[in-house]
């Protein structure tokens, strides 16, 4: 029931005017709907994202982040919105003024036109694009364009070295991203997300030695795609003010930022799409997990006595709740994306920048060696079913693992010793 | 291991992160980790920082008993030595330019500080041959322009010596200490009154 909410609301809301209208408008109508609903969604969850990250940030440097505008500083992004509005636009003398304005917009359409053939839900995906992964991977780098144009624009030393780090860096990255995917489309045999999701009703990706390399691979060069933290060599504040976007401000600047969380949202969803699962729960029925955790927590002697009541209400309900399924399937996609929008801002929170170089090689000598094991790992794993091809397909992995880590581990550093002359 | 220091730092985050909400803190003790360090951000306008006793901002005028009974005898000297050159004084002078007197002493007509210029250096403090000046630990003061709003007068900059006393107790005793000493000595030759000698 609560499941199928929006569908049911979709339909209705179509054959509503269907009454009214001629049946031509009508499919207009079908067509409009999810597409008003993604370009309505999108700000929004990217404002709330904004939010997300900088409470999550805060909390791991043990301060409150923002709790001013509003209750626990849940109107800050409309604030922050409103500055941006209202900040005065300024292009640089001597930019290329056409290219300056279009590159931001280029940038953010892609981020936006890739929620079109995610499946949020059970039947819940805007189009089911019969080459759904092919078309993810195609728009998503289109916005390496976007960069590049935003930088070279600018006509300034600090977004133009931004950009061409950028670029290499999304480029390389692509490369083990899309290797990775093959290794799911090789197991489902089709190129529609739908399909994808739907193969993962027996167990998710992730659960296999491939599937686990395969997302790991996936996760780590999408947030290389998008620049985010450990990777965000482009706009090292460092080093280069802000990268592609140091002569960007008021509402292009906040273009940029969009369609960068945008992308980082997208590359959750992709991840929790591709390998967790997307809208399937847990493939093994949890609810007798639920119990059995409840009980244990109820009866150890070690808690805080409000800690084992409220565990053990915790996982009671838990227990209910699974096993009538009142989750909604794109309640259980909204969770595990958000568990991944928490790594990533986890990994944001702990690690610092890497250098250029090490971002090459992480890329060029380790994801991609690995991605191309991880396809015949999953070729193995799907000849031989069972735990004769998961044991070989772990075998594979973790021999290659090995041998990568082996052959790229640095030389043995040799101390220099100083001799002070007298 | 390779890895493993990559874990270490996302298990201190989350640690830290966990730590932040009471909750948090109940189930870490219960799990025996660490609790973190908690949030230490104080919320100000609600809470206040208590502030070091050495907190200093800008410059008051002590006064004795009455606002009028002034330390300062307008010498100048601070004037002179302000780097950013942000105390102007005037000394109280009759009609024809001879100084008055309050208290057997010269007093300032007009004394202003501007505290948007200043910079808290307490120079002023240290040349004062009088004790007459010290550092204040006032600091909400902003306005929405800084024209004359910041520009503190006579009587803006006007603090008794108990709230020295109460705001600073341990600087207030080596100053009263130092003006114990100043008194004893100038004590015995009473009648000269060295410090001020009787004006023309
Ligand atoms: S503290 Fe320094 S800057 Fe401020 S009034 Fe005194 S001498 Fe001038
Ligand atoms: S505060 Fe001190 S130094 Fe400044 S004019 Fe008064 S007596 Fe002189």
């Amino acid at each position: 029931m609560l499941d199928q909410l929006f569908v049911h609301a979709t339909r209705g809301l179509l054959t509503l005017p269907g009454r009214m209208l001629p049946p031509a408008l009508n499919a207009w109508v079908g067509l409009l709907l999810p597409i008003a609903a993604i370009a309505a969604l999108a700000p929004a969850v990217m404002m709330y994202l904004t939010w997300l990250e900088r409470k999550i940030i805060a909390r791991m440097q043990n301060r409150l982040g923002p709790n001013r505008v509003g209750l626990f500083g849940l109107t800050q992004p409309l604030a922050d919105g409103v500055k941006m509005l209202i900040k005065e636009d300024i292009v640089p003398a001597g930019a290329d003024r056409l290219l300056h304005v279009i590159a931001p917009v280029t940038a953010l359409l892609p981020a936006i036109l890739l929620f079109a053939v995610l499946p949020v839900g059970r039947n819940m995906a805007a189009v089911d694009l019969n080459v759904g992964a092919l078309y993810i991977l195609a728009v998503s780098s289109i916005s390496s364009l976007a960069v590049f144009m935003g930088g070279w624009a600018s006509r300034n030393k600090f977004s133009v070295l931004g950009a061409m780090r950028a670029v290499a860096q999304i480029i390389s990255y692509e490369v083990p991203s899309v290797l990775s995917v093959v290794a799911v489309i090789m197991v489902t045999g089709s190129l529609s997300l739908v399909a994808v999701v739907n193969a993962q009703a027996e167990g998710w990706f992730i659960a296999t030695p491939w599937g686990a390399v395969a997302a790991l691979t996936f996760f780590l060069s999408g947030i290389a795609e998008v620049n985010r933290t450990p990777f965000d060599m482009p706009e090292a504040e460092s080093e280069l003010v802000a990268g592609f976007h140091t002569e960007y401000s008021g509402m292009k600047f906040a273009l940029w930022y969009m369609a960068e969380f945008l992308e980082a949202f997208a590359v959750c969803a992709f991840t929790t799409t591709l390998f967790l699962g997307g809208w399937q729960g847990p493939a093994w029925p949890v609810w007798p997990w639920c119990l059995a955790a409840a009980l244990v927590l109820a009866s150890a002697r070690t808690l805080a006595g409000p800690l084992r009541l409220l565990g053990l209400l915790g996982c009671a309900w838990a227990a209910v709740a699974l096993r009538s399924e009142v989750v909604p399937s794109w309640a259980w996609f909204l969770l595990k994306t958000y568990a991944l929008v928490f790594v990533l801002v986890w990994l944001r929170g702990t690690f610092p920048r890497l250098r250029a170089d090490q971002l090459m090689g992480f890329a060029w000598k380790f994801l991609l060696p690995l991605a191309l094991v991880n396809i015949i790992a999953a070729g193995c794993w799907s000849v031989w079913p069972g735990l004769r091809g998961s044991l070989i397909a772990l075998g594979l992995l973790v021999g290659s693992a090995w041998a990568l880590i082996r052959v790229n581990a640095p030389a043995s550093e040799q101390r220099r010793t100083y001799v002070l002359v007298e | 291991m390779i890895g493993v220091g990559v874990l270490k730092g996302m298990a201190v985050t989350l640690r830290q992160f966990v730590g932040t909400y009471p909750a948090g803190r109940v189930l870490l003790k219960a799990l025996h980790l660490p609790e973190g360090n908690g949030i230490f951000t104080i919320s100000y306008p609600e809470t206040k920082q208590q502030h070091a006793e050495r907190f200093r901002y800008f410059p008051f005028l002590v006064y004795d008993a009455t606002p009028d009974n002034l330390r300062c005898v307008a010498c100048r000297i601070c004037e002179q030595e302000c780097p950013p050159q942000c105390i102007h004084i005037t000394m109280a002078k009759d009609e024809q330019n001879r100084p008055l007197k309050a208290n057997g002493r010269t007093f300032p007509a007009q004394f202003d500080i501007d505290v948007s210029i200043c910079m808290s250096c307490r120079i002023c403090v240290d040349v004062c041959p009088f004790e007459a000046i010290e550092m204040d630990n006032r600091h909400e003061i902003a306005t929405h322009a800084r024209g004359p709003e910041l520009l503190f007068d006579k009587t803006e900059l006007l603090r008794s010596a108990e709230y020295f006393q109460q705001i600073k107790p341990t600087e207030a005793a080596v100053v009263n200490q130092r003006l114990v000493a100043k008194a004893a000595k100038s004590q015995p030759p009473k009648p000269a009154a060295a410090s001020t000698p009787p004006a023309a």
